[in-house]
């Protein structure tokens, strides 16, 4: 019974722990609410490990299918099932879910319950996103999922929270119903929300631009890419730190799978006559937003920025339309998701602290916390893309293939590299290094264990996917070149215009 | 005129509810306040019992009185939805009338009048029928808004409800004379057989399809103010402001039902032969609606007139079903259902938080609900996102119904005009969430629930969320019931 189930329980296993969560735990009972919290998000993380034991790597197409009627009247089906770009995503999340309630642990003091409900209902609903095959399931998963991001950044976040969560709910809000109307009309013509039956609907020109133009609304505010980026360094500021976590570690990637998985294969075409566009836009967010990122004085939102940066990178890997590039995207993508995870955990061992974001308020730090700055600085070469961390193969993968596309789109991303280690080598310069300047920097203690454990195993992970990344290159190979083969064939009736 | 015995079992429903009206009426005279409950249980009796009659004969349909009045499984359909929605709106509001001295026979009389107008409206088959059905709610909403005699805002409310509603029930009448004129009928059925047989394609610009256009254009007004299309929607702020809120939530729940239901009669299975021009009309009023119901909700600090504005924009969506005829209606009758839930779930937490001589209409009045009462702040959280057509909520459901009609019909412009009105319309709901989920509450008093108030809201929080997850089951009920009705 298992075997045939494996998407729903990954996807309803941390659902219902966090409906337990939040009915039998209370704020009156924090410590039940934790380790309740805690097992609920293990046993999240156990559910998913079938997907990868039971992945067969040489199939590119959808495996572990689950199908049921869901809603007949309207052809809508309960549909899952993943490849191999949808799996490494689907395992990033269940694990940063586990970390994320271990990084909360004695941080959240008030509404325990509902916080760590949040997360890991949350983490069911981006689950289901990345293994729905039929567009409003996913819709439906895609838009549920804002709700426990809207209350965890607007309940727990910082001062200017409110701006912050409602901006965000809104521009996400705004681009998905129009993905919506994309969806109906794409129902029109087929009479199913099948994806597969998107994918094969021949499409004119006019068509398939009008609908890419709708999903970019959707997976481009997601990513986000310029110039519709300015919501993310106000949520990633305000929202506490497994909001941030969470956030850059998986919400980002959804729009970059978006991309993957609706806009390009539904419209090949359109795909291919934007692809232009689509590097022009990626490009400006690699390097004009590294520049930006150079001038913050809130690590977070340095950090935000720097994000956006990387995540231009992945968009980059994907309209170059070919093998090293996409592939290098979703490495990318993976490898993004530990490092900005775990940048954004540092921030939040020193906000946790001093109670203060700004560069300018610490120095010196490596002199009372040797530990937690030889892991900060790990993260950040890993972040700058030092070979040797899993944030140099990703990029260097994208930029070989951007080469092979065009010269100039390569020597544009590479030079990122250099601002990428200036923004970030910077400010651990001047936070980490020189000599102790403030009071409460000389009073701080190191990492507890707790704090330890989950630095560690993060840094466990990007070196180790730094040094072998053949488990990512492998599962994606042959879903890549599946992907591609459909995006090189015209879906305009009648052949090329 | 003389009809078959049979002809009454047909209307078995109508004439039960007016005999226990009656009963509740002249019965309540001989009881104190102390035994006052006596008139509510039999309320909600008769309302469980006409559930029952209409049960007991689902599925049949039948032309009775000479077709001056239909049984068919749409307006059995909608009755049901009528008694379950008076039946929770009775259960939300007893306490709350109690408070106000409007605990009192006239109150359930009224209720149950108004729910027989409802029932007439959605079985009349011929415009006298549907029109005594529409005058018989509305008189009863009127004395209702007024109930309570003390509040000038309430007494203010209800004069300008009847007078507007005088005149729209004026302009109702003038119409359906045209329709008369033209085709020489009032009975529904007949109506539109005569359209059909004249082939008003090829009438073009006879004196007789200008007579029918300028009846229909009165007629669709008469809807609209019914449903509190814009620009008729002037009486629905002020009234779901005015009214005291167990009246509002009287006006605006299950009435709406009938609205609809009437708007089907006339428009749908009478002159459905005019569908292109009513649409016309239609597409105007919606989409003004969504715009003006959204833009002008933002600007509130009353949560009874935001609600008020929401509602106007509610119904320029449910208008969106009619674009595409006949399959589109059953999507329209989704949407007003799930609006009927969400109406009432929210008025009833209004209630809730209200207190003797202490109305809690003021949005600041939600404050830091999420401390002072976890599960009601969650009920209002999903009913807010339900509003606001976030899914896994029933109003995304309702939403993707009716735009899914639209865009069958071809109107891609409006339903992207709806999705980007929609997200304007998510901003002041979100605002109530923001008020309850992270704002510090300004006053402490403890909320008091009663336990079958609290199982009821409960029921209806949940209902909110699992039809939104499963909604095929309400859905497949609305479109049998459409598809096995309509001409």
């Amino acid at each position: 019974m298992f075997e045939s189930h494996i998407i729903s329980l990954s996807i309803w296993v941390p659902i219902v722990a966090g409906v337990f969560v939040l009915v039998l735990g209370s704020d009156s009972r924090p410590t039940l609410t934790r380790w309740l919290a805690l097992f609920g998000s293990i046993a999240g993380f156990i559910a998913t490990l079938p997907l990868y034991t039971h992945f067969d790597m040489s199939n590119g197409g959808f495996q572990m299918q689950e199908t049921y009627a869901w809603i007949p009247v309207f052809s809508i089906n309960y549909h899952l099932g993943v490849d191999g770009i949808a799996v490494p995503l689907i395992l990033l999340t269940s694990f940063t879910t586990m970390i994320v309630v271990i990084a909360g642990w004695e941080v959240i003091q008030k509404r325990v319950a509902q916080y760590m409900a949040a997360f890991l209902i949350m983490s069911g609903l981006m689950i289901g996103v990345f293994s729905a095959l039929d567009g409003i399931l996913f819709y439906m998963f895609w838009e549920a999922m804002l709700i426990p991001m809207f209350l965890v950044i607007g309940v727990w976040g910082g001062p200017n929270r409110v701006y912050a969560t409602i901006k965000f709910f809104l521009y996400t809000l705004l681009g998905s119903l129009l993905m919506l109307v994309a969806f109906i009309y794409l129902y029109h013509q087929t009479h199913s929300f099948e994806i597969i039956d998107f994918h094969a609907l021949p499409l004119s020109l006019t068509a398939q631009m009008l609908i890419f133009g709708a999903f970019f609304m959707a997976f481009a505010v997601k990513i986000p890419m310029w110039p519709v980026h300015t919501w993310l360094p106000d949520a990633h500021v305000e929202a506490p730190t497994g909001g941030s976590v969470v956030l850059a570690a998986i919400m980002l990637k959804l729009g970059a799978y978006g991309f993957l998985r609706y806009a390009m294969p539904i419209a090949p075409d359109a795909a291919q006559e934007l692809a232009m566009p689509m590097i022009v836009l990626s490009l400006i967010a690699v390097v004009y937003i590294a520049f930006v990122a150079l001038v913050q004085q809130d690590m977070k939102k340095l950090i935000a920025y720097s994000s956006i940066s990387h995540m231009g990178f992945v968009t980059l890997g994907l309209f170059i339309f070919n093998p090293l590039g996409m592939e290098g995207g979703i490495v990318q993508m993976i490898s993004h998701g530990f490092v900005s995870g775990a940048l954004f955990l540092c921030v939040g061992v020193l906000y946790d602290r001093v109670h203060s974001r700004q560069i300018a308020d610490y120095g010196g730090v490596v002199n009372t916390m040797p530990v937690f700055a030889a892991f900060a600085v790990l993260f950040a070469m890993a972040n700058a893309g030092l070979p040797g961390t899993s944030g140099f193969v990703g990029e260097f993968m994208v930029i070989l293939g951007a080469i092979q596309a065009n010269f100039w789109y390569g020597f544009c991303a590479a030079i990122t590299l250099i601002l990428g280690a200036a923004y970030t080598l910077w400010m651990v310069k001047r936070v980490y290094f020189g000599g102790v300047t403030h009071k409460h920097v000389a009073e701080l203690l190191d990492l507890n264990k707790r704090e330890f454990l989950i630095l560690a195993v993060l840094a466990v992970l990007v070196i180790g996917f730094g040094v072998y990344p053949q488990p990512i290159t492998e599962m994606t190979h042959a879903t890549v070149n599946q992907l591609l083969q459909h995006l090189a064939l015209s879906k305009i009736p009648g052949g090329a215009p | 005129m003389n009809f078959p015995v049979f002809d009454l079992f047909a209307a078995l429903p109508e004439i039960f509810v007016l005999s226990m009206g009656i009963v509740v009426l002249l019965f309540d005279l001989m009881l104190s306040d102390r035994t006052r409950y006596i008139s509510y249980m039999l309320t909600l009796l008769t309302l469980v019992g006409a559930g029952y009659l209409t049960l007991a004969t689902y599925g049949t349909t039948e032309s009775a009185f000479h077709g001056l009045f239909v049984r068919d499984p749409f307006g059995d359909v909608l009755k049901l939805m009528i008694y379950l929605g008076a039946f929770v709106a009775m259960v939300y509001s007893r306490s709350y009338i109690a408070l106000r001295g409007m605990y009192r026979g006239e109150f359930f009389a009224l209720t149950l009048f108004a729910v027989l107008g409802t029932m007439i409206m959605v079985s009349g088959h011929n415009f006298i029928t549907l029109y005594m059905g529409l005058e018989l709610l509305s008189l009863c909403l009127y004395s209702l808004v007024a109930l309570d005699r003390e509040n000038p805002r309430a007494t203010e409310a209800a004069m300008k409800y009847f007078v507007l509603g005088a005149l729209a029930s004026g302009m109702l009448l003038y119409g359906m004379s045209m329709i008369y004129g033209a085709t020489g009928t009032l009975d529904i059925a007949y109506i539109n057989q005569s359209l059909d047989t004249q082939n008003i394609a090829t009438l073009g610009t006879t004196p007789d399809k200008a007579m029918l256009i300028l009846g229909l254009v009165f007629v669709v007004a008469g809807i609209a103010f019914k449903l509190g299309a814009v620009p008729f929607q002037m009486w629905i702020p002020d009234v779901y402001h005015g009214a005291p809120t167990a009246v509002t939530m009287l006006v605006g729940s299950f009435p709406k039902f009938a609205a609809f239901a009437f708007a089907v009669r006339l428009l749908v299975q009478g002159l459905h032969e005019m569908a292109a021009d009513w649409q016309g009309m239609l597409m105007i009023m919606a989409v003004l609606s969504i715009i003006v119901g959204n833009v002008a909700a933002i600007a509130q600090t009353n949560i009874k007139r935001m609600l008020a504005y929401s509602t106007i924009s509610h119904i320029g969506f449910m208008l969106y079903g009619f674009f595409a005829t006949p399959e589109g209606i059953a999507n329209a009758m989704f949407y007003i259902t799930a609006y009927v839930i969400m109406t009432l779930g929210a008025f009833g937490i209004i209630m809730l938080l209200s207190r003797k001589g202490f109305e809690a209409d003021n949005l600041d009045d939600f404050k830091g609900l999420s401390k002072r009462s976890p599960r009601l702040a969650f009920v209002m959280l999903l009913l807010m996102f339900s509003m606001a057509g976030v899914p896994p909520t029933i109003g995304f459901d309702a939403k993707f119904a009716v735009l899914q009609a639209a865009l069958q019909a071809g109107h891609v412009g409006l339903v992207i005009f709806a999705v980007l009105m929609a997200t304007v319309g998510a901003f002041y709901y979100l605002r109530v969430v923001k008020l309850m989920y992270f704002d510090e509450p300004q006053d402490d008093t403890p909320i008091v629930v009663q336990s079958d108030v609290a199982l009821v809201l409960g029921i209806n929080g949940f209902a909110v969320l699992a039809l939104g997850i499963l909604p095929q089951g309400l859905l497949h009920l609305c479109v049998t019931a459409v598809t096995n009705s309509m001409p």
